[in-house]
């Protein structure tokens, strides 16, 4: 198969880091490179998706541009990895969704929120949108909750669907047994590792952002992010099974389970995103790969959306406001749900699954 | 003394002036300020290729008595001291030396203290991880830490600040003449620390020492090292040390930079091949012991080759027994072809093989250990690991000899200060680094010595001359 630019560069770069290895204290990426000669486009996609992007390796390389071998690891790692999620896109013929991200998420975002809107309209009376209501089943008056759920549920399969074929494809690609994810001993490493995000301290100091200062918070806003995505999540789950098995429906007072979730959650992927781009925007542009950062500017503003508008929602669901916010809401939802499959969400099934790898080949390198 | 009117005066004078940018001057800088002097730092090169040959180093030699987090086992000071007999050939001096390697012990602390984080030692070094420590991201990342450290204590740093001048009367420093893009400067000090490396850099020198052959030399690190700082001093009466015709080299790919290629370019495969020179001439025993002991010398040995060209040839089945490198082997699938790729006699070195091959005596391969593979009746023999080359594809590196360091030096004292030709220390002048290593290192090499070297002799410099200041 031809090589992408981006691949063959990284081929070179991992040429040149497996020659030197001064580095392999810092990451999982260089003992990973030091357990090859060669590199195949499945190792470097392997490798690209281990990369955390913490910066060490830039700093401590006594080769970074302006050195005539200019090697910039995490930036070329971080352009071969976008390319990988476009090659495990599924279906294929929504992978140039990757090309032009930013613009494709605002799109289906704007879309998605303008369909919810004009959808509340044509199926209420158009003054009811604005009524201000009280008590449980308030926002169904609005749409059904049969009718929210059937929407969200198939939206959920949709990304489910599109993730697993994703996995796969990149499972294949690297050259992984399928065994290998089965392995418990593997499997909890990774879920440690990827939980504590242990390779995205700079070797132990912290990451390195502006300079070779390794002041970087990453890890502290993207914590925020993520467990602030698992929170909104059990919101959500929780709150379903309170709708069917408890028969309670939503709103639901402040003390209770889905709203605490649910507030603490959307706290934190709308701090969490906004620290991660302010560390982007600082951030040396050596380091980065501008082609992704559409991509991941996207991603953070759909969290962020997400979470303003659930917030938004919270606090002034029994005023006239409640039926546009919810509207906001859900469609700001709904996109950030069928666009997972297609912008920045997949570098953590990528990663887990190449930290899940990693921890196999650490294990069996030691036996 | 330099009169000349366009030189800008600095308005206040330092404590301390360091000029140089590695190890030895930023543990000098941050020893001197710890101290409570004022101290700046004088590098001549730019931010991102501050800190000379330190950037490609990767570890420290430091004697230990027991294993630590980092260090397989214990490394007494009797065994470091043996070790630096053996590869100095007792070009050293025994005073000097075994106080380094007493002081080498608290450098283990003294250096994670300034903020450089060690690590265990990992892959591809050379078994050093009994007595060597590693630093964690190698030397730069060394440099990064010592850098943030000396300016969090308030040292003043200038990078592109060249000293092209020094104004000392007798044995006393007054002040260095620094060139910047805008212009000269005088800055005046109660003190000097002088660790600005060796002149491996200055192709018109090692001509001096070496001939025209020098000229086909590479220089493995920092093209800032052109011993301008050394011969000023040598220049105002400092006694010098060591060989000037002398210095560290290995057999480098020849397809590297003139200068700073560093660790990447380096082979290890001499000892799983044969080499050649442009004749295609074997011209030295390639399996004459282990590698770590023998890599020092094949600089040498090239530089003494035609053209200062030399081609290690190997076959298949030692493609993968050494650390890859950063240019790909040449290869072809017979030797004639070998040789018309690197431009050899296609039967001179199908005869040099063929010899070689009848010759080979079989044995049990072991890469591990000095194994009985050898020849018998060849010149010059090959003793260990000697295995027919016969299995294609047939690969080559080109080598040439690529420059490390230089020994000659400054004398100096147990306190680092320098000795002055007409006898005595000098009043208020320090060295630490590779400006004065031949006083500890006459000649040879052990992994990480000049970074012991550096540390302790920076240490001590920049200590002294705090005290000094203060007086």
């Amino acid at each position: 198969m031809q090589r992408s630019e981006a691949l063959t560069e990284a081929d070179r770069l991992m040429t040149i880091c497996n020659s030197c290895r001064y580095c392999e204290g810092l990451c999982a990426v260089f003992p990973a490179m030091e357990m090859r000669r060669a590199f195949s486009s499945g190792d470097l996609n392997y490798l690209a998706n281990l990369c955390h992007s913490c910066g060490a390796c830039y700093v401590d390389c006594q080769f970074s541009p302006p050195h005539e071998f200019d090697v910039r690891v995490p930036a070329v790692l971080a352009r071969v990895r976008h390319e990988s999620y476009a090659d495990y896109a599924w279906p294929r013929a929504l992978a140039p969704m990757f090309k032009r991200n930013g613009l494709a998420i605002a799109l289906t975002a704007v879309l998605s929120i303008a369909v919810f809107i004009l959808g509340f309209v044509a199926f209420n009376d158009p003054a009811a949108l604005l009524e201000s209501r009280h008590g449980p089943g308030s926002f169904y008056a609005l749409m059904p909750h049969n009718m929210m759920a059937l929407v969200f549920g198939a939206a959920f399969l949709w990304a489910m669907i599109a993730f697993i074929k994703g996995i796969s494809a990149f499972w294949t690609d690297i050259g992984e047994p399928q065994g290998t994810l089965t392995q418990p001993r593997s499997f909890l490493r990774a879920v440690r590792d990827a939980g504590s995000l242990r390779y995205l301290d700079g070797g132990g100091v912290g990451c390195y952002n502006e300079d070779e200062k390794p002041d970087d918070n990453r890890r502290f806003y993207h914590h925020l992010t993520f467990y602030g995505f698992l929170l909104c999540f059990a919101s959500t789950s929780v709150a379903t099974l309170y709708h069917y098995v408890l028969h309670r429906e939503a709103p639901y007072p402040l003390w209770d389970l889905p709203v605490v979730l649910g507030t603490l959650g959307g706290l934190g992927i709308v701090i969490g995103p906004l620290g991660l781009y302010a560390a982007k925007r600082k951030r040396e542009p050596a380091m980065m790969d501008d082609g992704s950062r559409g991509m991941d500017v996207a991603f953070l503003a759909m969290l962020v959306l997400t979470g303003v508008t659930g917030l938004g929602l919270l606090m002034f669901r029994e005023t006239r406001a409640m039926g546009p916010l919810l509207a906001l809401h859900l469609g700001a939802v709904f996109a950030l749900f069928i666009t997972m499959p297609y912008g920045k969400f997949v570098h953590g099934l990528y990663r887990f699954l190449a930290l899940v790898r990693y921890a196999r080949e650490r294990h069996t390198a030691a036996v | 003394m330099t009169t000349d009117g366009d030189i800008a005066d600095h308005p206040e004078p330092y404590d301390v002036v360091v000029v140089g940018g590695g190890n030895a001057a930023l543990c000098a800088a941050i020893a001197a300020r710890r101290a409570g002097a004022s101290v700046i730092v004088l590098e001549a090169a730019s931010k991102f290729y501050r800190g000379g040959n330190t950037r490609h180093t990767r570890n420290m030699r430091c004697a230990h008595d027991a294993a630590t987090a980092t260090l397989s086992g214990p490394y007494t000071e009797d065994e470091f001291w043996d070790d630096l007999l053996r590869v100095t050939e007792g070009q050293t001096n025994e005073q000097l030396a075994r106080m380094m390697i007493r002081q080498s012990k608290e450098m283990l602390d003294w250096i994670v203290e300034q903020g450089v984080r060690f690590q265990p030692s990992l892959g591809g070094t050379l078994s050093l991880g009994r007595t060597n420590s590693f630093f964690l991201g190698g030397g730069r990342a060394m440099l990064n830490a010592l850098y943030l450290t000396a300016e969090r204590l308030g040292v003043d740093v200038r990078y592109e600040a060249e000293v092209v001048g020094l104004e000392i009367d007798d044995d006393r420093f007054r002040a260095a003449i620094v060139r910047e893009a805008d212009g000269r400067t005088r800055i005046r000090g109660k003190a000097l620390v002088a660790a600005a490396g060796g002149f491996e850099s200055n192709i018109e020198k090692l001509v001096e020492g070496w001939g025209e052959i020098a000229r086909n030399f590479l220089i493995r690190g920092t093209p800032n090292n052109r011993g301008t700082v050394l011969d000023l001093l040598l220049g105002a009466g400092v006694d010098s040390i060591g060989d000037p015709t002398q210095c560290h080299a290995v057999a480098i790919d020849a397809r590297a930079p003139k200068y700073d290629g560093g660790i990447i370019t380096r082979l290890d495969c001499v000892v799983f091949g044969i080499v050649v020179n442009k004749h295609a001439k074997r011209f030295y025993d390639e399996g004459e012991d282990v590698w770590p002991k023998r890599y020092a010398i094949w600089g040498r040995l090239v530089a003494a080759q035609p053209d200062q060209i030399a081609y290690i040839i190997f076959d298949a089945k030692s493609a993968n027994l050494f650390m890859p490198s950063l240019y790909p082997a040449i290869q072809a699938d017979s030797i004639a072809a070998l040789a018309g790729k690197l431009d050899l006699d296609p039967e001179a070195l199908s005869a040099t093989v063929a010899e070689f091959n009848a010759a080979v005596r079989d044995g049990s391969f072991n890469p591990d250990i000095l194994d009985d593979c050898h020849t018998e009746n060849l010149t010059p023999p090959k003793s260990h690991w000697a295995r027919r080359i016969e299995t294609g594809p047939y690969s080559a590196y080109p080598v040439r000899p690529g420059i490390t360091f230089t020994y000659l030096g400054v004398r100096v004292d147990h306190e680092a200060r320098m000795m002055m030709k007409a006898g005595g220390p000098a009043e208020n002048m320090y060295a630490a680094g590779e400006i004065m290593a031949g006083n500890v290192l006459g000649r040879g090499y052990a992994a990480g010595i000049g970074m012991t070297i550096g540390s302790v002799f920076g240490r001590i410099a920049g200590q002294g001359a705090a005290r000094h200041a203060a007086q």
